[in-house]
């Protein structure tokens, strides 16, 4: 076990929705769902402009192994495929369907024949869920373990360790049996002989029902961890759950473990007995300028703008909008940006929290190295990454920096952090291609 | 067109800045300030009074006459003025106080870069480029505004325990700052109640200070020293918790404040008890800020997961 706990930082946990369940928002006029919401290669549109399509329909095949399938979210007409600008500052191919208002499920959702491993793996590739938590990593390929006999443990994350967001709660609370069905799955395919569910103890009722499941079925065990921020992080979880380090360069299974959401278990335990594949999500809408925060179940690609107007607009101008919590959450450019696969949240910020913050000279507090949870040295790396010195940037290890963004956080100098450390990586890879050219 | 701010993340944040941070050191200041004045008058208010203003006003200056962004919001000047001002005695001429808070203002700190750049503390290198400078006058013995007509003493505390000639006070009187000495440094009770907010308000963490004054203690008794006093006297209990703990030329690491205050703590007794000088903490604290750089190196905090290369 762990004998001492990673650091972190305690931010507000502002959880106003998470005794909300949620409400399902009517069917938007359009989605416009882009191809790339998964880590990996993009998927390849399969519908023409101006073809009909139902809820379930496969609209974008996937591209390779690391991909995922994409499906209609509504029923209605392909109106256009096109190109749109992402908040990760590329451009992405998306497909707009107009509603028909409908909602017609299509006659390819049937459940998935599964009895055995290969099978379930094939069922959950096709089921198009990827790390719902927001890596949005295809699940089908973490689950494709060589040696079932590696697996020491599943660890099902349920930290939401996020300010506002409380979808995963509402999971835990409210999708409680097809996390139960879920749970049986693992055990029944992939042999799993331990699964810890890490909650962090702001969420007692979600602790005490995991804890009703883990009295009936002797595998899955709770682990209440502290509410201290980033108890998700995927290296963080692991180490105060099952107590084991992820090492440089290797993967969680080389630690023994698989980490899933809970969110995205309980969808692929719906996934296996309805055979409806990812075509919506449970976000909460929070934030100082929403007017009436909410979680929502929304069709994916479903605008922004348009979740928002459900959630009574706007109580005061939006300055800031964010996919996701605002520790790690992305800026988005404007309220035309769709609902992802892996948008757990949507958060709009009002004039004084997304006031920018000036940022002062370095007075060397220490803070950013005392907070960081992997025990990085911001401090030093942004010294290096003044001098563009990368042997020291490789010493000092930045390509470990997860951006949780603790060390930006705490920093009472407002000094760019997190954004040093994406910089830092970046300069070290340009730096090694550079080398392996010579 | 879209008026929303794209930013990296965070969105959130501490709201703690240098400004409240200095603020919380000038709180923390203000028990051993007002014993000061108790104990040796207006004079010391005076003194601090001056080294105060004149640091804001080298800083002000500097910045207008170099064109730099200015800093004096910041409060670290007042920090640096009230710090000197605690560490001279009451008698000192207000001139040479000013000149003193010039110094570490301008030449320690500003030309280094200003707020962050400096790599000994301004106050600690003006103290002892005072006591270097005027000899005479910065370690003039002033006793408590009680005692002035009895001569009670020629001598500060530390240099009868030094060897001159006097009576050392009870440990309650050396307690309360009940005898003479620089006019911050004497009342340790005040000075620890300053300590512990800044240790509360998580200001300072208590490896610096614990591992200073301990390693005092230790070494004192080791060398067969009245160890209980040698905590009580000089300017021990200021330098601990004030100037060792100061951030931009102090180590950042856990290990290394304990290795900070580890060195500080020796260096400090070796002159009490061999050196010319009865007072070592300034001369242990700049040693010390020098060797910063080094111990950060060899306490760098080893990455989590992390495989060495």
């Amino acid at each position: 076990m762990s004998l001492w706990k990673l650091k972190g930082v305690s931010v507000e946990h502002r959880k106003n929705t998470a005794k909300m369940a949620p409400v399902s928002m009517p069917t938007p006029n359009s989605v416009t769902i882009p191809v790339n919401m998964h880590i990996g290669a993009p998927a390849v549109p399969t519908v023409k402009v101006n073809q009909e399509v139902s809820v379930g329909d496969l609209i974008a095949a996937p591209n390779g192994f690391v991909s995922a399938p994409i499906y209609a979210s509504i029923s209605g007409i392909v109106k256009k495929i096109d190109t749109i600008p992402t908040s990760m500052g590329g451009t992405t191919t998306a497909i707009t369907i107009e509603s028909d208002g409908e909602m017609r499920v299509s006659d390819t959702v049937k459940p998935p024949v599964v009895t055995n491993l290969a099978e379930f793996i094939e069922a959950v590739k096709q089921s198009g869920i990827v790390g719902l938590g927001g890596a949005g990593f295809p699940t089908a390929v973490k689950l494709s373990v060589k040696d079932l006999s590696q697996i020491k443990a599943v660890v099902i994350n349920g930290a939401e360790c996020e300010p506002y967001i409380t979808s995963d709660t509402r999971t835990m609370l409210d999708d409680a049996q097809w996390m139960e069905k879920g749970f049986k799955l693992l055990e029944k395919f992939l042999q799993v002989k331990q699964i810890v569910v890490g909650i962090e103890k702001n969420k007692p009722e979600c602790i005490a029902k995991m804890n009703e499941i883990a009295t009936k079925d002797p595998v899955v065990s709770v682990k209440a961890l502290p509410s201290l921020y980033p108890q998700g992080g995927e290296k963080v979880l692991i180490y105060h759950t099952i107590g084991a380090v992820v090492e440089e360069g290797k993967l969680p299974i080389d630690a023994g473990a698989i980490v899933l959401n809970c969110t995205t278990l309980a969808y692929i335990a719906k996934y296996i007995e309805t055979g409806m594949p990812l075509v919506s999500k449970c976000v909460t809408v929070d934030g100082s300028a929403v007017a009436e925060p909410k979680n929502v179940i929304v069709p994916i690609g479903t605008r922004l703008g348009d979740v928002f107007d459900f959630c009574g607009g706007f109580k005061e101008e939006p300055k800031k909008v964010l996919y996701g919590g605002p520790m790690m959450g992305i800026a988005v450019q404007d309220l035309d940006a769709p609902i992802l696969k892996n948008t757990n949240a949507i958060i709009a910020m009002n004039e004084k929290d997304a006031a920018p913050r000036k940022t002062t000279p370095c007075i060397r507090c220490g803070n950013c190295v005392d907070h960081c949870p992997l025990h990085l040295n911001p401090v030093s790396i942004a010294k290096a990454l003044h001098d563009k010195d990368c042997d020291e940037l490789k010493k000092l290890k930045v390509n470990l920096c997860m951006e949780c963004g603790c060390c930006s956080f705490i920093c009472p100098t407002a000094q760019p952090l997190v954004q040093n450390h994406k910089l830092a990586k970046g300069l070290l890879r340009a730096n090694q291609a550079k080398e392996a050219k010579k | 067109m879209s008026n929303l701010i794209v930013s990296a993340s965070p969105h959130v944040s501490t709201n703690r800045t240098t400004r409240n941070i200095m603020l919380d050191v000038i709180i923390a200041l203000l028990p051993a300030t007002i014993a000061a004045g108790i104990i040796f008058g207006w004079r010391a208010l005076a003194v601090v009074g001056i080294t105060t203003v004149a640091a804001v006003i080298s800083e002000y200056l500097f910045n207008l006459i170099c064109k730099k962004e200015q800093t004096i919001g910041d409060l670290s000047a007042v920090v640096t003025g009230l710090l000197l001002g605690l560490n001279v005695p009451a008698s000192l001429p207000l001139w040479q106080a000013a000149l003193g808070s010039v110094m570490a203002v301008v030449v320690v700190k500003c030309l280094f870069g200003g707020i962050g750049q400096n790599f000994a503390n301004p106050a600690i290198a003006a103290r002892i480029f005072l006591l270097i400078s005027f000899g005479d006058t910065m370690t003039a013995v002033v006793n408590p505004i009680w005692q002035e007509d009895m001569a009670v003493s020629s001598a500060t505390p530390l240099g009868i325990l030094s060897g001159q000639a006097g009576e050392l006070p009870s440990y309650l009187d050396l307690f309360l700052g009940n005898h003479g000495g620089a006019l911050g440094e004497t009342c340790v009770l005040a000075l620890l109640i300053g300590g512990i907010y800044l240790i509360c308000r998580k200001v300072i963490t208590w490896h610096t200070p614990v591992v200073f004054i301990g390693t005092v203690f230790v070494f004192s008794l080791l060398l067969g020293q009245d160890a209980i006093a040698q905590l009580l006297t000089g300017g021990l209990m200021i330098g601990a918790f004030f100037m060792a703990t100061d951030y931009v030329t102090t180590p950042t690491t856990k290990w290394g404040k304990v290795i900070f205050g580890l060195g500080c703590g020796l260096i400090t007794v070796v002159i009490r008890v061999y050196g010319g000088y009865p007072e070592g903490v300034s001369f242990s604290i700049l040693l010390m800020n020098i060797l910063t750089p080094y111990i950060e190196k060899w306490t760098r905090t080893k990455p989590f997961g992390g495989v060495k290369a």
